[in-house]
């Protein structure tokens, strides 16, 4: 690895490699926040405002019924999203970077 | 191979000893029906999986095969493996048992158990196949000091598998003994045996097959069993709701939270243990580096999220079903002189049977031997999946890396790694024994919270932050680690409702908030105030590791463009 100190070097300064690290970054953080928002905010309505989940929308079925589903769905969806942009532009920015260093 | 042949020889007359001994206490009680199709499915279930051992274990030459399957291992089929390894029995039954006995709160607490995935994806993913090979110690001590990192890595990995197999292993046996109408005793041995021959002899490649058709029978057995639930109610979840409101004694109450997160310090650390626990859980960490590279490592989380929701969709439907199905018919229910029963506590089996017993009114019993034989796998395939991360922190993490310092060949690593897990095993199976009458429950929360608070802070830290030193971490994730079991020990539903204490010294059910921080705090201000010159080495370390971390250049074998 220490052979690698300069090339190490070198992917550090790499636009590429300094645009992929602030994006990707930046995205993960913000879809790390909103999980924890949508989490938490949920959670905070159970403990806070039980009875606002058990609003009746009919058919027998209440407020909470959707909402914790939504939780769930939203779960996956967050996680999609993270993957759908990995796939696309983070590997592109990374074969960027191992075009440059070759 | 001869050893082997034996050995798969020798589980298979452990397996038929136990069968026919089941047979006999079949006789005797001259109950359950269903004991019989049950044990013939599970044994099928068990030559089919010591089958596979068999083939893995001559696939198992190097370390890489034996920690990671050669990195052969596809997305999709590590997705469903990682599901396997999260959907234990004791969450699908518990889960289902808790929507039967409260309906929406089961909704609430299900929810907290998959949010801990997205966290993974977004953190720690990739970083982790980039720069580890085998434990998830590999990524803390990549730039830090590795005797004290992997000595803390290997404690919080050992104390996490321990307890959670522990409450494994009583689960195991009580259920086991229910369902097959096997001694406890035995059922312990049996789950001990099949998971040592699993993990010893066909390494990751045996245990991530045991995970993988785990996962299949469960989302299969469920998705039917919900099936089952909705056509007797029209596809109409409004009608099932409907009945179910009407059948449970709490009525209209069950669609809306009730008094399980009356106490939001407690709901909130208890969201944060789940949440950050599942991202430091060592068993699901080593699962990222039996793939190829950091893309399918996103897919293996992307799968295992879904299948996850998917199942606790499931869950919440078996247990409004269970409702529905069950509480109407005394013939499910400890009934009292008077024709009375209590229509939530008084099922039989209590209310962790729910989705058993509706297995049973909504399937006939040949379903509900199906169900049976899918909990026993279930209950093996978690197992091994934590031996397996308990045997590499100790050959990995401790005898390569702490007391041999690196000088040890490979040969002798993954032997050492096959003892260890025969020791675990043995271990798994004698305090199953110690703790067939003990209140295991708050174990396996205890485990998510040690997690939480050692594990994860540790690799958090490591990979994120630049003035991390060995020094912060090692006293950090100390502090972490005792201060999350000090916290579960003294809390009120340890310390007074399993050691009959009067007062509970720390007030909260969960201490994943305070030890966290502590976690978190510890590692930061030791890292801060450390002038060591390991500290400078530390700090040194941080741009090639982030540049690894980043782009996974450098990475045995992690890319593949």
């Amino acid at each position: 690895m220490r052979a690698n100190a300069a090339l190490i070097e070198a992917i550090g300064r790499d636009p590429h490699f300094q645009t992929l690290v602030r994006r990707r970054t930046r995205f993960a953080l913000a879809l790390t926040a909103l999980t924890l928002i949508i989490y938490f905010g949920y959670i905070a309505i159970v403990a806070f405002a039980p009875q606002w989940l058990g609003v009746p929308i009919g058919g027998g079925m209440t407020l909470g019924i959707p909402i914790g589903l939504l939780v769930i769905i939203a779960a996956f969806v967050l996680t999609a999203l993270y993957v759908h942009r990995a796939n696309t532009q983070y590997d592109a920015l990374t074969r960027q970077i191992l075009e440059e260093i070759k | 191979m001869s050893l082997l042949r034996s050995g798969i020889a020798f589980a298979a007359v452990i397996l038929l000893a136990g069968a026919s001994c089941a047979t006999a206490a079949e006789a005797e009680a001259g109950a359950h029906a269903a004991n019989r199709s049950a044990i013939v499915m599970f044994l099928v279930f068990a030559a089919g999986t010591l089958l596979i051992t068999y083939w893995a274990a001559n696939r198992t030459r190097s370390a890489a095969d034996f920690y990671a399957a050669g990195a052969g291992i596809s997305g999709a089929q590590n997705g469903l493996a990682m599901a396997g390894d999260y959907m234990s029995a004791a969450s699908f039954l518990g889960i289902s048992g808790l929507v039967f006995a409260s309906g929406y709160d089961g909704l609430v607490y299900s929810v907290g158990w998959l949010v801990g995935w997205p966290i993974i994806m977004f953190l720690i993913a990739e970083r982790l196949r980039n720069l580890g090979r085998y434990t998830f110690a590999d990524v803390v001590s990549f730039r830090l000091e590795p005797v004290s990192i992997r000595t803390l890595s290997a404690l919080g990995t050992l104390t996490v598998v321990a307890f959670y197999l522990i409450a494994q292993m009583v689960g195991a046996g009580k259920l086991i003994e229910l369902l097959f109408g096997l001694p406890y005793l035995y059922a312990v041995m049996i789950v001990g045996t099949l998971m040592i021959f699993y993990v010893a002899l066909g390494g990751m490649l045996a245990t991530t097959w045991v995970q993988i058709i785990k996962s299949c029978l469960l989302l299969g057995g469920a998705t039917v069993l919900a099936f089952l639930v909705l056509v007797k109610f029209g596809f109409s979840p409004a009608a099932l709701f409907k009945a179910a409101i009407a059948e449970h004694p709490k009525g209209a109450a069950i669609m809306r939270p009730g008094t399980l997160l009356s106490d939001p310090i407690s709901a909130v650390s208890l969201g944060l243990a789940l949440m950050f626990g599942t991202a430091g859980l060592p068993h699901v960490l080593m699962r990222f580096y039996t793939v190829a590279d950091a893309k399918a490592a996103r897919k293996s989380v992307l799968y295992a999220t879904g299948f996850i929701g998917y199942f606790y969709v499931l869950t919440f439907i078996i247990g409004f079903g269970a409702i529905a199905f069950l509480m109407n018919d005394p013939a499910n229910y400890h009934v009292g002189p008077n024709g009375a029963y209590d229509k939530v506590t008084g099922l039989i089996g209590g209310t962790n049977m729910a989705a058993i017993q509706l297995a049973n009114a909504a399937g006939g019993s040949l379903f509900l031997g199906f169900f049976s034989a899918v909990a026993f796998a279930t209950i093996l395939a978690v197992v091994s999946g934590l031996t397996l991360a308990g045997a590499s922190a100790v050959s990995h993490d401790l005898y390569l890396s702490v007391i041999a310092k690196g000088k040890i060949s490979e040969d002798k690593e993954v032997r050492v790694s096959k003892i260890a897990a025969v020791a675990i095993g043995v271990l798994a199976v004698y305090l199953g024994f110690i703790f067939e009458n003990q209140n295991v429950a708050f174990m396996v929360g205890l485990a998510f919270a040690i997690a939480a608070s050692c594990n994860f802070p540790a690799l958090v830290m490591s990979v994120f932050w630049s003035g991390t030193t060995t020094r912060g971490v090692f006293i950090g994730g100390l502090l972490g680690l005792v201060s999350s079991i000090a916290g579960v020990l003294l809390s009120p539903a340890v310390w007074v409702k399993t050691f009959g204490f009067a007062s509970a010294p720390f007030p909260y059910d969960n201490p994943a908030l305070f030890s966290m921080a502590i976690a978190f705090g510890g590692i930061w201000l030791f890292s801060k105030t450390d002038k060591s010159k390991r500290a400078v080495l530390d700090k040194a370390g941080f741009p090639a590791q982030f540049v690894r971390s980043e782009t996974g250049i450098g990475a045995a074998g992690a890319i593949a463009y």
